[in-house]
């Protein structure tokens, strides 16, 4: 429909996922696992899936960073990059 | 998670709590007739949980609700899925079909409040898992993280 806010969100969501695999903080990865996560929200809400769009907010972007979060406060750094 | 001694962060989430968990239960009533249900209510929920472990450490909200409490409240959301589903059975009709015990009974949209004490069954029971799973990671050999 809006096809330019589309193609901007599917450009900032593809460049998020790159970032999250390429940086080298897990604590960094996170953050932006989420900012990805929010972006997917508003595509799936466009697509007319509310209720995959509100899955995804809450699972994605609330419950799994602060899983990923603690479970990186239980590891150790191991090498010194 | 330490324990910080930041008022903000405290009072904010002493106001944000109860609205989160209002927003969790209309999310949960609401599931039947649109976007919503009781996952997505019961994430919600479990998210209020994790929000209160945040701000005021974990020992003190698991003195509120522990593990033992946890276990029975995903015991009891279990219970009301099934029990419902089970329900339809002796009504002779299929597993979940409502339709079933409301022509039985002749009370007319019984089949409403039947959805909506499955949604919180199912509501509950992810509340009470997503919930015991953040008390176990967040807890590191006996002390909290």
């Amino acid at each position: 429909m809006i096809w330019i806010l589309d193609f901007a969100l599917l450009l900032f969501m593809i460049l998020c996922a790159i970032a999250a695999i390429t940086v080298k903080d897990l604590l960094h990865a996170t953050i932006i696992l989420a900012a990805y996560s929010l972006i997917m929200t508003v595509l799936w809400a466009e697509l007319n899936a509310p209720d995959v769009a509100f899955t995804e907010a809450t699972v994605g972007a609330g419950i799994t960073t602060v899983l990923f979060i603690a479970a990186i406060a239980r590891t150790r750094r191991s090498s010194s990059d | 998670m330490p324990v910080r001694e930041n008022v903000v962060i405290r009072t904010v989430s002493r106001l944000a709590v109860p609205f989160i968990q209002v927003f969790a239960l209309y999310v949960i009533v609401h599931g039947a007739s649109g976007a919503g249900g009781g996952f997505q209510g019961g994430v919600v929920f479990a998210a209020s949980f994790v929000l209160m472990v945040i701000a005021f450490g974990l020992g003190s909200v698991r003195k509120r609700i522990d593990n033992r409490g946890f276990m029975i409240c995903s015991v009891l959301g279990i219970f009301a899925y099934a029990g419902i589903g089970f329900l339809c059975l002796l009504f002779a009709g299929n597993y979940l079909e409502y339709g079933a015990i409301e022509a039985a009974l002749g009370i007319p949209h019984l089949h409403g409040l039947l959805i909506d004490v499955v949604e919180a069954g199912i509501g509950i029971n992810v509340m009470a898992v997503m919930t015991s799973i953040i008390y176990d990671i967040a807890e590191q050999r006996g002390k909290s993280l």
